[in-house]
């Protein structure tokens, strides 16, 4: 059954003329048959007209990257989310709790969140990601160890937890106590690091649409995080990307989970403000 | 013999000891306009070796950014313009310019600057994601960046 419809796909893709080094595509995502997820959004006014039209990086990818996050079944970053649901109900450290004793069921309590982080935490007095909610949960309420940043555990719990927000549209806050998170994010987002002196606005602003060798560069947006990446066959991590693309100038990176990161994040999620989840998105 | 050059090339890349005649990267002098007069090696370049500064992902990778029509080169980017007919359009002194550092002559381009060292933020030691240490040099010798200008000296239309 999926076989059939996957080969349909490659049949109509094949029909079809090459786009070449061209830009977006004008597809459609519907995942399921069902989800439908918004992949082309007006710019929020934040981005002061930086980009006429925002763009899920879905669109960037060829019809055969495209139609894998299209059906749960052909979509290997569902394992990460299934190892997930099963760590969800399973009772850990010193308190003997499961995340589903507080939260009950995720498709309930977990919808929504991926939507709004990274989010300002009162308590905290800081803006957190969804992977450091989850260690503070770990570590102060379950008597648990906290996970690896953007490591196994926590990556799949990230995608899990994603993944009850899907066709929902990124809302993350910049104003208030945000804000000067949301400036540092903004500064990092348009300094020329590396010897290469390429921000990441000199790629994903400038440049996308266009290749950089065999790359079609898209916008960078971070709706469809944690991502399935079928070159290193695993879910990654936003930070973690993040962490390749700086590299990737000859620069020295900073760390997942890092202050610098965190605030690149909040950024990086306000420019794709709009854009429907599509965690775990699929790329190549 | 081998040896000898070897620890010779890296002495050069890590501009420490520049060969005799050769221009290092802090010494070059350009002009108000992005021009370098003269070879930074006091020397012609090979275009055949010129070819592969150009090509090759671990030399100048310009065609990451550039394609060339004429030219059979797997995968060229379009981040950076079309080179054909490029010696039509630019002198010598001003190739060699923009490929020692385009940011004069293209004020504010994404083309990094091939024989710069100094004015990076965070730079890295190439592509591992750690710190420069004192191994770091330009992108390309003083003789890759003539054997590319000696090549794109030969895009005439
Ligand atoms: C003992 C109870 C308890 C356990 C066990 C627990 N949590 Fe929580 N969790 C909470 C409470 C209470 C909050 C709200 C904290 C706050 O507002 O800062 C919360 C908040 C969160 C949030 C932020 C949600 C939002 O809407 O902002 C996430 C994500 C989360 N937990 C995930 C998990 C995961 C994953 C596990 C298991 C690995 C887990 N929690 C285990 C009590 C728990
Ligand atoms: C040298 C060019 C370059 C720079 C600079 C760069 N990136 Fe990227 N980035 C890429 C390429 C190539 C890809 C893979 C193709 C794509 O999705 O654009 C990518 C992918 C991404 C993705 C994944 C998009 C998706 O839909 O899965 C994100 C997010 C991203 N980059 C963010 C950033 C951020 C933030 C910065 C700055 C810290 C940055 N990039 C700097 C080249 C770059
Ligand atoms: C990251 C992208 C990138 C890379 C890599 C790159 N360039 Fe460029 N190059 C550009 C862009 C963009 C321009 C256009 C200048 C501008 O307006 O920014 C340019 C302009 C030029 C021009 C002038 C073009 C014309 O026809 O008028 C030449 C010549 C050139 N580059 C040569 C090279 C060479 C040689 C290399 C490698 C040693 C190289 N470039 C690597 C992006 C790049």
């Amino acid at each position: 059954m999926n076989f059939k419809m996957l080969s349909v796909v490659s049949a109509v893709a094949l029909a079809m003329p090459t786009l070449g080094a061209a830009g977006p595509d004008d597809d459609t995502l519907i995942i399921n048959e069902e989800i439908e997820v918004v992949t082309k959004a007006e710019p929020a006014e934040h981005l002061d007209g930086a980009l006429y039209e925002v763009i899920s990086g879905w669109h960037f990818r060829n019809d055969d990257t495209q139609a894998i996050e299209m059906d749960d079944f052909d979509n290997p970053g569902m394992l990460g989310v299934e190892n997930a649901m099963a760590t969800w109900n399973t009772a850990e450290g010193s308190a003997g709790k499961s995340c589903a004793d507080c939260h009950g069921d995720a498709a309930e309590s977990m919808k929504g969140v991926k939507a709004t982080y990274p989010k300002y935490d009162e308590k905290a007095g800081t803006v957190m990601t969804v992977q450091m909610k989850v260690n503070e949960c770990r570590t102060e309420r379950m008597g648990a160890e906290a996970w690896k940043y953007d490591a196994g555990p926590a990556i799949d719990m990230e995608a899990m937890i994603g993944s009850q927000s899907r066709g929902m549209q990124m809302n993350v806050a910049i104003d208030g106590p945000a804000k000067p998170f949301w400036e540092k994010g903004k500064e990092i987002y348009y300094t020329r690091y590396g010897q290469l002196e390429l921000s990441c606005a000199s790629c994903h602003e400038q440049n996308y649409g266009n290749m950089i060798r065999a790359d079609h560069l898209s916008q960078g947006q971070t709706n469809g995080f944690p991502t399935y990446r079928l070159k290193n066959a695993k879910l990654n991590g936003a930070h973690s990307r993040f962490k390749g693309c700086i590299r990737d100038t000859r620069a020295e990176t900073f760390s997942p989970g890092s202050d610098e990161f965190i605030a690149l994040e909040l950024y990086v999620a306000s420019r794709g403000n709009g854009l429907g989840v599509e965690t775990p998105s699929v790329r190549n | 013999m081998k040896l000898t050059t070897l620890t010779f090339a890296a002495a050069m890349v890590a501009g420490t000891a520049m060969a005799e005649g050769v221009v290092a990267p802090q010494d070059v002098v350009m002009s108000e306009y992005g021009e370098v007069a003269t070879s930074l090696t006091g020397k012609p370049g090979d275009p055949e070796r010129g070819f592969e500064v150009y090509s090759k992902r671990s030399l100048g990778n310009c065609v990451a950014c550039h394609e060339i029509s004429t030219l059979d080169v797997a995968w060229p980017g379009n981040v950076g313009p079309m080179l054909d007919g490029a010696a039509d359009r630019w002198s010598e002194a001003e190739l060699r310019g923009i490929v020692v550092n385009s940011k004069k002559t293209f004020e504010g381009t994404v083309m990094p600057a091939y024989y710069r060292v100094d004015g990076f933020i965070r730079p890295g030691n190439a592509y591992t994601g750690k710190a420069a240490d004192d191994s770091f040099g330009p992108l390309l010798t003083a003789e890759q960046v003539e054997d590319v200008i000696a090549f794109l000296s030969t895009l005439k239309e």
